[in-house]
């Protein structure tokens, strides 16, 4: 049948502010149904509180919604609207809550909305694990054995029963919120209580642990006709006993054989068949056990798109979620098209000739005194995919991708040798288990042992067993003689030549003459959801060390925008908005655009968004290969954050143009005496500072000084490592602190302004021209880090003076930048005087905030500025100013249970929202304004 | 392990280099690509990839070695392996071996470490042809010379050299239907299918006759896959066109359905590229529902004699080129599909079609 032509309108539900468990992969969920609905002549309505993401941009939804995720905001877009149908499998968990809650209500039918995608009856039943679990028994599905408690004392009967090791869930929460495993009776006690305390429903599921199993899972798409295509599967090298979002995971499934797999194939499809009549995606995840029975067990069915589904669109080639939004109006499966090949049908089962890794990213260091161990609950804030034509070679690039200092796996100098700690992270791993297993073969403790203490498949623990002894192949030679076929292997499988350097004791730079020298190059491959059956149109390359190179170079102008790496703490979403808007705004100047990134989650790796996109680390070697291979105009950095804007020193001295504000002037805002030489002479305020090497520096640098102070280490990111200090003790032990963690580093002291008043502002330049977009005031006091602060847009409370030496200033630093492209400055008010923080000459965490307030795309006009396309003077700004527009932090304190709430100068909010108010009277406003010194701590 | 370079060669000169695997040696056969990511062994050992050499697709290979009932017949029929990674060790509790003693073992040759998507594309766009891998002999000249000699697979008539020699029967005695399957190069997976679903097979060689079919008592007939040209067999296409007129239900798999196809008066002709994967979309035509199927398949029946013939109806259609996938003669029990409702390897969304065929012998 083909599409519905009833339905005129859709609204689609976000997944909210970035929280642990639920990420910005339901922004590219979400932009790619609105987009894949568009393009169906259907009228797209979007809410979502997250002002972070594209799909809330104008440029995807016919009307955008910044609203909280409550009924009443439903309701509204439901009065103002004629909405057909409700599509809630888009935005996560957050979504399919809030379409229950309306259903509840009786909103949907009040207003005569269908839901479509998904039925209300499935959720239910994949949510309430006893329906679950007699619905799995009738049909024949194993599962664990499992009971559900709703009180203290069933729980306790339970596990009698079942005996340890258990596994506690709470029911219908997020990324395994309040799940554990436990192993024994007074763990058990704890957890059941603070279980039955988080599930909204108070009840708890009880299974008995499978630990050890294999853990797989598959991604379903199925249509109205009830066809069903497995899109992916993906094996877990870490296996059950961490969550699946905190897992390493591999796509294709590597060690399934075929009488496995299609029997678990078939265990798919039934479920996905019994739980309900729905066209749309689903997720479910099986265990197998590791002995020759091969038993494979049901863990769970989720009826929506996900986090898995973003990584296995990414990796196979395979949009789901744009397919998942047209099965939902009425088409099936075989009258659509495959989107890469555009000839070949959809109804079919990606096939990979590649292998695609994905690792999370953690962030433990922000939250002191967090439980760094893994587990059932998802701790991980982001994640990198690497693809490579082998898994070694995908391994490796991964490793490279995750910016965590480290050069690979292995070949760095940085292994750890402490056979107790090493063993003691075999056993109960946290974010850094891949590289001890590494350290652990290498320091030869047995095989044997590192099997049992992991439970990993041996089949990965031998491929980096491999790498191991190329290593020593490898070591034996200097970069003179060592021969072509051993380096190029080594390329192969994955090595940077900053790990090959490592190995032959040589710089990374002989490493690569030595590869010019010898022909070893990059060839770039095509992600083809085929593996080359047939040919493909959709531009998605990777990089490998082989025989063919299918990316062929257009004479087109192009640019090179530079993605974020993987999200985490003090750099999400927010980049990628920019990213994405930088890439359309360069294709609207004529550019061919060429983007780079690694990140699954996000909507810049998605193919339809750049011209070409390269799924790469954002790692030096990777994007030198291919900028030679493109030879663009030049590379966007601005837009990337961190990541991308580090990269500018080496992309400028190896003769490449950065686009917009030239290295020097970024290098020059960085650094703090040069930055401050150049306020001093214009004149502008700034906190009396100064730059140590050491502690004894640091204490006499404090008299000097005078305390409170900041002190940060310089180059980080997230306010990493800031803290203020009250007292001598203080300030030594955190000096010593940082030296310790990163030796060399210099740090910086900044007296301390109590009791100020935080304001920043963004502004594009030109160079000659400026044009500040917003002008944001901070609620809490200075002292906590801009990223977890309620801030006001425009400032609630300062005075016109306030305000215009705001703008001087802003106006003369852009200038004294020669900024080209977007900065962002941030100011401390005190007694009516402002002084400066800092200046990032970058697009910044607010830019898209502001954008979305006030209904202006200023990263696209920041862009055509810094190609040199337009001037400042070009735009005609009309800002839509009604009432206030307040960024609301928001937190994850909730997945570690044994951390403060504490706030900061570093940054420890992993998303936010936007909340409008009319006027200051609001008591919303009132509320946050005065709580606003209750979690300042230093 | 020990390092063996090795070189495979195409008939139009194209030359890739790689590492020995499995025996050393020197092997010929027609190129043709596999994109399935699971069951290796299942194809390796099944007739109808005889005289092939076969570029697997996926990454790797060997990872979960081999387990003895995971066969399709009794040793491996392809002629040689192409791939990228190759796994020498292997990890499965219940595995058997590895792949490296499983091929030496039936003296298979192969090449590993080749840019398997580059000889892909090579051949995507060349169409099938002849190929030479060798880990002994590194001469591109003496392989040309050996390669020559190949016949190409056009005309080639491979089935009498899968097929049994000798009747045999599987299934219990006190079954309820009774089935004949003519043995054009059977996949074991298929009689197990039949025998799941209460029937007794007896397996005939592929040039048995009417005659020899109904010695057995037969509720139906089952005419099996099989390697080689349908069209250079013309006694087994004049065999199968007494069965069909004997009114008995008649389930053709692959080679078997375009023999019956050409009993009818339709013809077959040579693909660019096969269909040989575990992916492949086919439209089930009466009911409007799809399947994802395994193909291994090089000839197609031609769609045009098939929209020209009078008793053959089209059944089934392949979703990417709208070739023929399945047909059924009007007003008989018969009817016959392209690709493999057994799987194996593969996924099981055309088992239904033995439910079709033990139902049409009712």
């Amino acid at each position: 049948m083909p599409k519905d032509n009833s339905i005129k309108s859709i609204l689609i539900i976000g997944s909210g502010p970035i929280v642990i468990g639920q990420a910005c992969e339901f922004d590219y969920s979400g932009s790619q149904a609105a987009r894949s609905l568009r393009e169906e002549g259907i009228e797209v309505t979007l809410i979502n509180s997250n002002p972070a993401t594209i799909m809330t941009d104008p440029v995807m939804a016919d009307n955008v919604y910044l609203k909280p995720l409550e009924v009443e905001s439903i309701e509204e877009i439901l009065k103002k609207h004629e909405i057909d149908a409700v599509l809630p499998t888009m935005g996560g968990q957050t979504a399919l809550n809030l379409a229950i809650k309306c259903q509840e209500q009786g909103v949907w039918e009040k207003y005569g909305v269908r839901i479509i995608g998904v039925d209300i009856d499935a959720i239910e039943i994949t949510e309430n694990r006893e329906a679950f679990r007699n619905l799995m028994t009738e049909i024949g599905i194993p599962m664990a054995p499992q009971s559900t408690a709703k009180s203290f004392l069933e729980g306790k009967g339970i596990a009698q029963e079942f005996g340890f090791p258990l596994c506690i869930r709470a029911s219908y929460t997020l990324g395994g919120t309040g799940a554990a495993i436990v192993y024994e009776e007074e763990e058990f006690d704890k957890m059941l209580t603070r279980g039955l305390h988080l599930s909204p429903i108070h009840e708890v599921m009880i299974d008995k642990a499978l630990m050890g199993w294999k853990e797989y899972e598959l991604e379903l798409l199925r249509d109205a006709n009830d066809n069903v295509v497995i899109v992916c599967s993906i094996e877990n090298f870490d296996p059950m006993g961490v969550h699946t979002g905190d897992s390493i995971t591999v796509a294709p499934a590597m060690t399934l054989s075929d009488r496995t797999f299609q029997k678990m194939r078939d265990m798919a499809i039934k479920m996905m068949r019994e739980i309900g009549n729905f066209a749309g995606g689903c997720n479910v995840q099986f265990a197998v056990s590791p002995d020759e029975k091969e038993d494979i067990i049901a863990i769970e069915i989720n009826p929506r798109v996900s986090r898995s589904s973003a990584l296995a669109s990414k990796a196979t080639g395979y949009p789901i979620a744009k397919i998942a939004a047209k099965l939902a109006i009425g088409y099936h499966l075989d009258e659509l098209k495959n989107q890469i090949t555009k000839t070949t049908s959809a109804l079919f089962e990606p096939t990979l000739d590649y292998v695609i890794v994905k690792i999370p990213r953690w962030n433990f260091s922000k939250f002191a005194g967090a439980d760094d161990k893994l587990g059932l609950q998802m701790k991980s804030v982001g994640e990198v995919m690497a693809i490579g034509r082998s898994f070694q070679e995908a391994l490796q690039k991964a490793c490279q991708s995750l910016e965590i200092g480290r050069n690979g796996l292995g070949a760095d100098g940085r292994e750890l040798t402490d056979q107790k700690k090493i063993l003691e992270s075999l056993e109960h791993p946290s974010w850094d288990r891949l590289f001890h297993i590494y350290d652990a073969i290498k320091l030869g403790i047995p095989f044997k042992t590192i099997q049992q203490k992991t439970k990993i498949d041996i089949w990965f623990l031998r491929q980096i067993e491999d790498l191991i002894l190329l290593e020593k192949q490898i070591q034996k030679f200097t970069v003179d003689s060592i021969p072509k076929e051993l380096l190029f292997e080594a390329k192969q499988k994955g090595y940077a030549d900053r790990q090959v350097a490592h190995l032959l004791r040589c710089l990374e730079s002989e490493v690569y003459s030595k590869r010019e020298e010898l022909g070893i190059s990059r060839v770039y491959k095509l992600v083809d959801t085929c593996a080359a059956e047939f040919a493909a149109e959709t531009p998605y390359y990777y990089s490998t060390f082989e025989y063919e190179n299918e990316s062929v170079v257009s004479d087109k102008p192009k640019i090179v925008v530079l993605g974020s790496g993987p999200n985490r703490i003090g750099q999400g979403i927010e980049f990628d908005y920019s990213c994405v808007h930088g890439v359309l705004a360069a294709q609207e100047a004529g550019y061919e655009t060429v983007m780079i990134n690694c990140n699954p989650e996000t909507v810049s790796t998605d193919f339809d968004t750049a011209d070409k996109l390269y799924f790469e680390p954002v790692f030096w070697e990777h994007i030198y290969d291919i900028i030679r291979h493109e030879k663009p105009v030049g590379v966007i950095v601005q837009l990337g954050g961190q990541t991308a804007l580090k990269l500018a020193e080496k992309i400028e001295r190896y003769g490449i143009k950065v686009m917009g504000t030239s290295y020097d002037a970024l290098d020059l805002a960085e650094d703090r005496g040069r930055f401050s030489n150049l306020l001093k002479e214009h004149n502008i305020p700034y906190p009396k500072f100064g730059v140590v090497e050491s502690a004894e520096q640091a204490l006499d640098l404090s008299d000097d000084l005078g305390f409170p102070l900041l002190v940060r280490p310089s180059y980080v990111l997230g306010g990493q490592k800031m803290k203020i200090v009250i007292n001598r003790e203080d300030l030594e032990h955190h000096v010593v602190d940082i030296l310790n963690e990163m030796p060399e580093n210099q740090i910086l002291l900044d007296h301390f302004l109590g009791g100020a008043i935080e304001a920043e502002a963004d502004a594009i330049s030109d160079g000659e021209n400026v044009h500040i977009i917003g002008i944001m005031q901070h609620i809490e006091p200075a002292g906590i880090h801009s990223g977890d602060s309620y801030a006001v847009l425009p400032p609630y409370n300062l005075g016109d003076l306030v305000m215009q030496q705001i703008e001087e200033i802003t106006h003369k630093i852009a200038i004294a930048l020669q900024t080209v492209g977007l900065i962002n400055i941030q100011f401390a008010i005190k007694d009516d005087k402002v002084y400066v923080i800092e200046a990032n000459p970058r697009a910044s965490r607010t830019v898209p905030f502001i954008a979305k307030a006030y209904q202006e795309p200023y990263v696209n006009y920041a862009t055509k500025v810094m190609l040199g396309d337009k001037k400042v003077t070009d735009f005609d700004f009309k800002p839509v100013k009604e009432g206030y527009a307040i960024k609301v932090p928001v937190f994850s304190f909730d997945k570690f249970p044994n951390v403060n709430k504490e706030l900061g100068p570093e940054m420890k909010s992993t998303g936010e929202a936007i909340r409008f108010i009319d006027d200051l009277k609001d008591p919303y406003f009132q509320k946050i304004y005065s709580e606003r010194n209750l979690y300042l701590s230093k | 392990m020990e390092q063996h370079p090795a070189v495979i060669l195409l008939e139009d000169g194209t030359v890739f280099h790689g590492r020995g695997i499995g025996k050393i040696g020197t092997t010929t056969g027609e190129i043709a690509f596999n994109t399935g990511m699971t069951g290796y062994q299942e194809v390796f050992t099944d007739p109808s990839y005889l005289k092939q050499i076969l570029i697997m697709t996926t990454a790797h290979i060997g990872n979960y070695g081999v387990h003895e009932e995971e066969v399709e017949s009794d040793s491996i029929k392809i002629s040689g392996l192409v791939t990228k990674k190759f796994s020498s060790m292997y990890s499965r509790v219940s595995g058997t071996d590895s792949l490296q003693n499983f091929m030496e073992n039936d003296g298979v040759v192969g090449i590993a470490d080749v840019d398997t998507r580059a000889l892909v594309r090579h051949v995507r766009n060349k169409g099938a042809m002849n190929a030479i891998i060798s880990s002994e002999d590194l001469n591109i000249d003496s392989l040309k010379a050996k390669l020559a000699k190949v016949p190409s697979m056009e005309g080639l008539e491979l089935s009498s050299e899968v097929s049994t020699k000798t009747p045999y029967i599987v299934g219990d005695d006190n079954a309820a239907k009774k089935v004949s399957l003519l043995d054009l190069g059977v996949k074991k997976n298929i009689v197990r299918c039949l025998v799941e679903r209460g029937c007794q097979v007896k397996v005939f060689p592929s040039t048995a006759t009417l005659e020899d079919l109904k010695s057995f008592n037969p509720d139906g007939i089952m005419l099996s896959n099989g390697p080689g040209d349908p069209a250079a067999m013309p006694n087994v296409r004049e065999n199968i066109k007494e069965m069909v007129e004997s009114d008995l239900p008649i389930f053709g798999i692959c080679l078997g359905h375009q023999l019956l196809a050409l009993s009818q008066g339709l013809t077959t002709e040579k693909m660019h590229n096969g269909h040989r994967g575990i992916n492949h979309p086919i439209k089930n035509l009466i009911t409007g529902k799809g399947e994802v199927t395994s193909q291994n398949h090089g000839f197609v029946v031609s769609k045009e004699s098939v929209e020209k013939s009078e008793n053959v109806e089209l059944t089934h259609i392949h979703l990417n080129d709208e070739s023929v996938a399945g047909i059924r003669l009007k007003g008989k029990k018969v009817f016959s599909v392209q690709y493999h409702p057994e799987a194996s390897a593969g996924p099981h969304d055309s088992r239904y079609l033995f439910d079709q065929f033990v139902k049409n012998m009712n």
